[in-house]
């Protein structure tokens, strides 16, 4: 049986969750495709859940255009769809003369993106806003616009949202063939399912350039770039209260310290363009690199106060004209001409294949701008002739399932929590300690389709903590066992392949 | 709920159990003790070998054999025992007591007011985030402690091909553990140039079963997407860097890490106790209170111990002061600075009274051979001197010192070369 549809999007990080819940405003037939085995657990897993002010990207890219007007949306999108998200603004940091010059440089394009309440600020009040910077610093080119959001949150309210609003999710759905045949696209996975559409959406992340040669278009490649990513100890409390940046080099924005919406500070990340697409290994030179810049920064800063690290692999795109422009522009610099560092843009839009869209190459600010991408999409699907007809119950708001106790606990509002605990039970039950995660938490995340562990992670922070999953494991493969039935053994990490424990050794407590 | 007691025991392993019968002896009836996990016992629940109790009961117990021996008599007491229940937050009252807010699974959330807390949270485990081992983030990496409790408490085997890094005693206990299970144990790879754990547990947990101890080694990468299938082995030079050069592979599926303990100390700290970097633990005076009046500390969460028969012993000392501070008798006396000298990696408590001898406890900063640990005041009046054929980190010295002659400003504690 082939499972028909108006639209496929394939791919359900941000951009497709955020393009997910676009389309479910109208009368269509949707239908997300994820290879993993739940959402977000790709490109934006590792997001570092920034939303920019927008002087970074030049104002004649995608990026550049597309960053402020994305930004603009959160106030509306958090309070539509209950995702924690905070107006802390953002600095760039400048040392030396040639970095306020650079400071400058940035304040212009800023105010070309149409940033709002730009300015470059003092010594005295920089240190004033923030006291644990380095002393040694000159000024800062201050954006208060920009914001932190929790980028798996953000995807899972989208992804519920869109749900709520008629679109089909399916994960675990690797698609493994695609090909259009007498105007309709067919879709095969890798579980050898099928599925046709009139549109397909590719919003395949690090994969979009093998998607989009399944049709044909093969002018863009998909280059991973690596970070780095190195989590602190709540304990050490907001450094900051807002996101640091150093001032960029050719090759990166460089080392940003993290306030994360959630508590804790998170520092990196590092930038390397790799070859492998799975690439997810983190180096020691890599921790190096990420503390030795963050302590030029915040001095307290310490690598023994790490709790955890990650890589994130951010899926830039090149066009195969600017491969090759780059490999030039290396041989350049050994008669030495400074390179010109090429920086993959946005690939958003129609193609050469009517009915193919793309949303591609979608690095940062991508996160920034996911609700603009979106609607472009849209546009570009009502171009290549989708009729786009409102749907009256269209519903914006997605409301959590249910609070998370800590945030009530970090306000010391013990008498919510003594509500919370009359209405379920569940909330009584302290299970992950470290981030003080409930039962009633983690329960409501395995009944929105959640069971690995990571994906209970990214929904609750349960075993995001200090003791990173070391008490709570047991009890959480307990509560997934109890609520879908699955045996302890065939529980995974995140999805198959990654299970937890190999064999029962003797009949279980329930046998 | 609201409710008022004479004293909050928080944690029901060995140390917390321990001191609420020292209480009651002492006769403080009036007494909580609250633990997170559904049943009393700590971690000694899940250590199912034996060994425990030689010092304390005269006999080879295992950990739930031994944890039971406290349950019957806090049961035979009646102490007021809530399990799954997990204290909060601890505030400070303007007349001393302090609030201790308890979420309990039965009982919701609970204001109990308190004359004084007994900190007994015991360790966790250090993880590979804190010791920042390279490579992929597949599943199959676990501490120690998570993969005894799979193995013990749920009856699951973690893995099949098991590296374990770290030489710690839990580390050691369940080399042997996976491979009575059927699993095969690789190795076990030690930053250190000697084992972390007890010499005995090397013989009866590697040598026995010939399983390789790599001392000097670390894990220089981890690789696999999904589930753990090698690690890179590397030997140490003298800065503790990796020499990529002699490195080697190991192919598993499991890693379990055994790399120390950290004593949970965030509740201790959330109040104002003040912690010593070296041990984690908090500084405390004779008496093992903390520098917050009414709050005392004993067990693995003041200092880690490699026998869970001194943990006892400490937190029965404890819940003596304890029941002193509740009864107004805990004298204020003159306590002088204890310092630490020559190899002594740390010595607890930090402080000692003039007029009394003391019961001290101590560690080396690394192993050695013919050292006399000396105890002199700062008019050189010795207070204690023993010689030591060997010394080792990992085994804990307690000593007792002679009465602290009036007039001394502060006394050192060192080892010296014979």
């Amino acid at each position: 049986m082939i499972d028909k549809y108006d639209v496929i999007i394939i791919g359900a990080g941000v951009i497709g969750a955020a393009i997910a819940r676009e389309l479910s405003r109208y009368h269509l037939s949707v239908a997300v495709l994820e290879k993993e085995i739940d959402v977000s657990f790709g490109v934006s897993k590792a997001n570092s859940g920034i939303i920019h002010g927008g002087f970074h990207a030049p104002p004649d890219t995608l990026k550049g255009k597309l960053v402020v007007p994305g930004n603009r949306k959160f106030d509306r999108l958090c309070e539509e769809l209950d995702f924690p998200f905070e107006r802390n603004g953002e600095l760039m940091v400048a040392f030396s003369e040639d970095e306020i010059s650079t400071l400058q440089f940035y304040y212009d394009r800023g105010k070309k993106n149409n940033v709002p309440y730009l300015e470059i600020i003092g010594k005295e009040r920089l240190l004033e806003l923030e006291p644990n910077l380095n002393p040694d610093v000159e000024c800062a080119l201050y954006a208060p616009s920009a914001g932190v959001i929790c980028p798996y949150e953000y995807c899972f309210a989208l992804i519920e949202n869109a749900k709520q609003n008629g679109v089909n999710v399916i994960t675990g759905e690797k698609v493994i063939e695609l090909k259009k045949n007498a105007g309709i696209f067919e879709i095969k996975t890798e579980k050898n399912n099928k599925y046709s559409a009139l549109y397909i959406v590719n919003a395949a992340g690090l994969f979009a350039d093998e998607i989009a040669r399944m049709v044909g278009i093969t002018n863009f490649k998909i280059v991973p770039r690596k970070g780095e990513e190195y989590l602190l100890d709540r304990r050490v409390g907001k450094l900051v209260k807002r996101v640091i940046f150093p001032c960029p080099t050719k090759k990166s924005k460089g080392m940003l310290i993290i306030p994360t919406v959630d508590g804790p500070v998170m520092v990196g990340p590092t930038a390397l363009d790799i070859e492998d697409k799975v690439d997810f290994s983190t180096t020691r030179d890599g921790l190096k690199t990420v503390f030795n810049h963050a302590q030029k920064l915040v001095p307290s800063i310490r690598s023994t106060d790490a709790i955890t690290s990650f890589v994130g692999l951010r899926p830039a795109a090149t066009s195969n004209y600017s491969i090759i422009s780059k490999f030039f522009s290396i041989i350049k610099s050994f008669t030495g001409t400074k390179p010109e560092y090429i920086d993959g843009d946005f690939i958003i839009g129609r193609t050469t294949v009517s009915g193919f869209i793309n949303a591609a190459g979608i690095q940062s600010p991508g996160l920034t701008a996911s609700p603009i991408i979106a609607e472009h999409i849209s546009d570009a699907l009502l171009k290549d002739g989708l009729k786009l007809e409102k749907n009256p119950a269209f519903n914006p708001i997605r409301k959590r399932k249910v609070k998370h106790l800590r945030s009530i606990l970090d306000e010391k509002n013990f008498s919510e929590v003594e509500k919370l605990v009359k209405e379920n039970k569940k909330y009584s039950n302290l299970v992950c300690r470290c981030e003080n995660v409930t039962e009633a938490e983690i329960v409501a995340a395995i009944k929105m389709g959640h069971t690995t562990l990571d994906g209970i992670k990214f929904a609750t922070r349960a075993g995001t903590g200090r003791c990173q999953a070391g008490f709570c494991t047991t009890r959480i493969l307990d509560l997934i066992h109890q609520e879908t039935g699955i045996p302890v053994e065939q529980i995974t990490k995140k999805g198959p392949g990654s299970e937890i424990v190999l064999t029962p050794l003797r009949k279980g407590r329930d046998g | 709920m609201k409710k008022k007691v004479d004293a909050v025991i928080i944690g029901a392993g060995p140390a917390g159990m321990a001191a609420a019968v020292s209480l009651r002896e002492n006769g403080i009836k009036n007494i909580l003790l609250v633990d997170r996990e559904p049943v009393a016992g700590g971690i000694l629940q899940q250590c199912i070998h034996n060994g425990f109790g030689v010092h304390h009961f005269k006999e080879e117990l295992t950990g739930p054999e031994y944890a039971e021996r406290y349950i019957d008599q806090i049961n035979k007491n009646k102490i007021d025992l809530w399990l799954d229940s997990c204290v909060i937050d601890i505030e400070k009252n303007q007349d001393d007591t302090k609030t201790v807010v308890v979420l309990s699974k039965e009982r919701g959330i609970n204001y109990i007011n308190t004359k004084a807390v007994v900190l007994a949270m015991g360790c966790r485990e250090r993880n590979r985030g804190n010791i920042n081992i390279p490579g992929s983030r597949p599943a199959g990496i676990m501490t120690a402690g998570t993969a005894q409790k799979l193995v013990n408490i749920y009856g699951y085997l973690p893995g099949k091909e098991v590296v374990i890094l770290g030489s710690g005693d839990i580390g050691l206990i369940m080399a042997r553990r996976m491979t009575w299970e059927g699993a095969n144990v690789k190795a076990v790879i030690e930053l250190q140039s000697y084992p972390g754990g007890l010499n005995r547990n090397i013989v009866q947990c590697l040598n026995d079963f010939d399983i390789p101890l790599y001392l000097s080694h670390t894990i220089s990468n981890i690789s696999g997407n999904d589930r753990i299938e090698e690690v890179e082995v590397s030997p140490l030079d003298e800065n503790f860097e990796a020499i990529k050069s002699k490195s080697f592979n190991l192919k598993c599926d499991t890693l379990l890490l055994s790399v120390g303990l950290i004593p949970e100390n965030e509740l201790s700290i959330k109040i104002g106790v003040k912690l010593d970097p070296v041990t984690r633990g908090a500084y405390v005076d004779k008496n093992l209170m903390t520098i917050v009046p009414g709050i005392f500390s004993c067990g693995n969460v003041l200092q880690v111990h490699d026998l869970v028969d001194f943990v006892s012993e400490e937190a029965k000392i404890c819940g003596a002061s304890v029941a002193k501070y509740i009864n107004n008798k805990l004298e204020k006396s003159k306590e002088i600075p204890l310092q630490k000298r020559n190899l002594v990696r740390y010595v607890l408590p930090s402080k000692v009274e003039i007029g009394k001898p003391a019961l001290l406890s101590l560690r080396p900063m690394h192993p050695a051979k013919n050292m006399t640990l000396t105890v002199k005041t700062n008019s050189s009046v010795e207070l204690f001197k023993r010689k030591y054929k060997n010394i080792f980190p990992s085994i804990m010295l307690r000593i007792n010192i002679d009465v602290v002659p009036e007039d001394t400003e502060f006394v050192e504690i060192k080892f010296e070369k014979e």
